[in-house]
């Protein structure tokens, strides 16, 4: 279920009315609405450069009650992936986000359809935020048909035309100079939208990204850089890969704001301030502080370089999901049976998604050759015995 | 000059588990699971010029790599290791132990930036220091393309021999791994064969890897040193304990033949042996050529061994088109061209990027080399038709 279908059907709801829940076949007796409310971020930004917005955050119960249903769905969803990984199921490399869903669903409600973003190769779950079903990211990360990239992706490639997200890129770091391109598109063209490039602790070493912010700061490019900061570039801890891990602040001319990237609400509020910002005056980095409880990837076990104790740690105290259930439970949005009854509901979306992307096909052959060029280019390529055989592209 | 022969021991392939569909032209990833395939390589051997027995111990790839790498930093106080996760082991385990015994000044990880790692490691390199830098997947070498390219290839060439960055080796995994997709198993050898100035070296079992990677890293020249890293863990073999080099520009057959030379490096080389194997019920005799360094690579011995066979195949995982297997097309084609019977065939990668799930189909596989095998020895000069040519009668007719 697109987020932000949801987004906005929960947003139509009357005021102080039951909550159809979207994609339910009942009404739930949650007493939500979209009154506004005003809520305190317990942690305070840290401006680079400029003054960092204010600490009071509108939101509303509908809104946290979808960002609740939200990130849990996607950690179901990390969660499954990392079962059918062991199941063997999914082959090749898989990056798990679950820890870090905050950042994602926290920069889509500041966000619309007129924004781009593009990320590194964690793209699961920034995939379902801009406008992606489980089903593809479940096929696609089995390398079926269903999948969002025709199976032929995987893991890191996840792409969404319309909801403007250019990926998905294996190649750390990569993805920043794409994103000043994509931000000079958007001026030019006046759409009124920012493009976010988003990247690691461990791609802020990166000499592109510098090019990048140099470029983007030199032509008021409407990109925002986002540093995941996880502290961890794989196995390296970022006070022993980077002289200053402090990456709001690498952008030097380029003004800065560190966010707590496991406060949902820090970061819409740190999006929405950035997205005027750049609008009008050029690029920005936000550097959002999560965690990732997972390892790297599936081959990495997660605890060699660092303790267990770290990881529950931070499960138990900065938890996002928590964090929100937290205020759901204390401002008496909701009652628990009803956080258990919205749970179930993902977790069975989940696994029918599941269910549907185990049956579909593999990509046909041909396959194979599509897609190298534009359709009907006329190009040949040649197989594997280049006197022998060629093959027209399609 | 003298060539070296080395027995070599039993190299065992495991047929990768994880395959769950066998692609229709076949192919070693079989699904069968924890199918063992095991071969002899050197099957028609020569014997070793030096008949006394060495200690051998019997390691696999990486392991290797790590001996050679202990051997430099032992003898060479201004030896440095450097890359990504060096520090713990390296992703693949090649430098295990290497900064517990060395300290953290002479084995160092270095940030995500492969461009700085190489171009430090010119730097290092140009003060007569040996700097080996790890760059972590041969997929991730080319923001690095630009130093190795502009600044160690012609460093001292520009600097009319004032200077140069001989002291640097570049070890990059490079190759299909069997789950790779785009970015974990390319093969970029060819990109690099294009620059004179540097040398580009490719061993293809254990015993090989430590003795070409010591000398590569003794040559005077700056090495671009490919480890296929399928044969990492797989490939485990009788590697002698002790300090020794192979040599630079030498090439070595593997089997002798009489009937056609086929020309691999790498893990590919364990393909072509098993189409060997196979070709020879059909009673063709193959004679296989590991080119081990491919630039500059060693062209006197693969014109000796066509102008004996009249025929060649080259077989390499790169995509065909612009893969080095062209440079030595062209130029057996112009060296021994009234020699050839037959013109010469590539069995290669096909011109995809490298798959994610087609790369059973991808692959050169050993069928494929099989049947351009074939092809190449019973076929017509100017191609029109297979014929049965010569006192061969092979059974299968194409």
């Amino acid at each position: 279920m697109a987020l932000r279908q949801a987004w906005q059907k929960a947003g139509k709801v009357l005021n102080g009315g039951a909550l159809v829940s979207p994609g339910s076949t009942f009404a739930r007796a949650l007493s939500t609405s979209s009154d506004p409310l005003t809520l305190e971020i317990p942690v305070p930004f840290k401006g680079h450069k400029v003054d960092p917005p204010s600490s009071t955050v509108e939101t509303s119960a509908a809104e946290l009650v979808d960002f609740f249903r939200t990130m849990f769905v996607m950690r179901r969803m990390e969660i499954a992936a990392d079962s059918l990984y062991k199941s063997k199921f999914i082959r090749g490399f898989c990056h798990l986000y679950d820890g870090q869903e905050a950042v994602c669903v926290g920069m889509e409600a500041a966000l619309n359809d007129k924004d781009c973003i593009i990320t590194a190769y964690r793209d699961h779950c920034t995939h379902l935020g801009r406008g992606g079903t489980v089903l593809e990211v479940f096929a696609e990360l089995m390398g079926r048909k269903d999948g969002c990239s025709l199976g032929k992706g995987g893991s890191m490639h996840m792409y969404n035309k319309k909801g403007g997200f250019y990926g998905g890129n294996g190649i750390v770091g990569a993805q920043t100079p794409l994103g000043a391109g994509l931000a000079f598109a958007q001026k030019y063209l006046k759409v009124d939208g920012v493009t976010l490039a988003m990247y690691g602790d461990g791609a802020a070493n990166q000499g592109q990204l510098f090019e990048a912010m140099n470029i983007s700061a030199l032509w008021d490019l409407p990109v925002i850089y986002v540093c995941e900061n996880n502290h961890y570039g794989m196995g390296t801890a970022e006070w022993r890969s980077a002289k200053s891990p402090e990456y709001y602040k690498r952008g030097d001319y380029v003004p800065g704001l560190k966010v707590d990237g496991m406060d949902c609400l820090a970061v819409k509020q740190a999006v929405k301030f950035a997205k005027e910002y750049s609008l009008k005056n050029g690029p920005m980095v936000l550097e959002m502080d999560t965690y990732r409880y997972h390892g790297h990837s599936m081959s990495d076990p997660g605890s060699t370089y660092r303790t267990r104790d770290e990881i529950s740690g931070v499960r138990q105290e900065r938890d996002p999901i928590e964090r929100i259930r937290k205020l759901l439970l204390s401002h008496e949005f909701a009652s628990v049976a009803d956080l258990k009854a919205i749970e179930k509901e993902a977790k069975k979306e989940v696994e029918d998604a599941l269910a549907k992307a185990k049956e579909s096909p593999s990509p046909d052959a041909p396959e194979l050759f599509s897609h190298i060029y534009r359709k009907s280019y006329g190009a040949e390529a040649y197989g594997a015995d280049r006197k022998e055989s060629t093959v027209k592209l399609p | 000059m003298v060539r070296r022969r080395f027995s070599f021991g039993l190299v065992s392939r495991l047929s990768s588990p994880i395959y769950g569909r066998s692609p229709c032209s076949g192919g070693i990833w079989t699904p069968c699971l924890g199918q063992k395939r095991s071969f002899m390589t050197a099957k028609d051997l020569v014997e070793s010029e030096e008949p006394e027995k060495k200690v051998t111990n019997r390691i696999n790839m990486f392991s290797a790599i790590n001996q050679a790498l202990h051997t430099v930093l032992d003898s060479d106080p201004k030896s440095y290791v450097f890359g990504e996760d060096v520090g713990f082991g390296g992703v693949f385990r090649c430098t295990t132990a290497l900064r517990d015994k060395f300290g953290r000044h002479r084995v160092f990880n270095t940030p995500l930036c492969e461009q700085a790692i190489v171009g430090f490691g010119i730097g290092l390199a140009s003060m007569g220091n040996r700097a080996i830098a790890e760059i972590q997947f041969a997929d991730y070498i080319f923001p690095a393309l630009d130093q190795i390219v502009n600044e160690a290839a012609k460093y001292r060439y520009r600097s009319g021999n004032l200077f140069n960055c001989g002291g640097l080796t570049v070890r990059a995994p490079y190759g299909a791994v069997g789950h790779g997709g785009h970015y974990h198993s390319q093969s970029p050898e060819a990109f690099f064969c294009h620059v004179p100035g540097i040398k580009v070296v490719i061993p293809r079992s254990p015993s090989q890897a430590k003795g070409l990677l010591l000398a590569s890293i003794r040559d005077p020249n700056p090495v671009v040193f490919f480890e296929p890293k399928w044969l990492y863990r797989l490939a485990v073999e009788e590697v002698p304990v002790d300090d020794y080099t192979l040599p630079l520009s030498s090439a070595e057959v593997m089997r002798k033949g009489s009937d056609i030379t086929l020309v691999g490096w790498g893990a590919q080389l364990a393909i072509m042996e098993e189409a060997c194997d196979e070709v020879s019920k059909l009673g063709i005799s193959c004679e296989l050529i590991d080119l081990r360094t491919l630039i500059p690579w060693d062209k006197e011995l693969v014109e000796d061994s066509v102008n004996k066979t009249g025929r060649l195949l080259v077989s390499h995982e790169a995509p065909v088109t612009g893969g080095f297997g062209a440079e030595i097309a062209a130029s057996i084609t112009n060296s021994c061209f009234l020699r050839l019977q037959a013109p010469v065939s590539r069995v290669c990668g096909l011109d995809t990027p490298f798959p994610l799930v087609f790369e059973p189909f991808y692959m050169p596989t050993k069928n494929k080399c099989l049947l351009s095998n074939q092809n190449n020895v019973i076929l017509d000069i100017d191609c029109t038709r297979p014929i049965l040519f010569g006192k061969r009668a092979p059974h299968a007719v194409l």
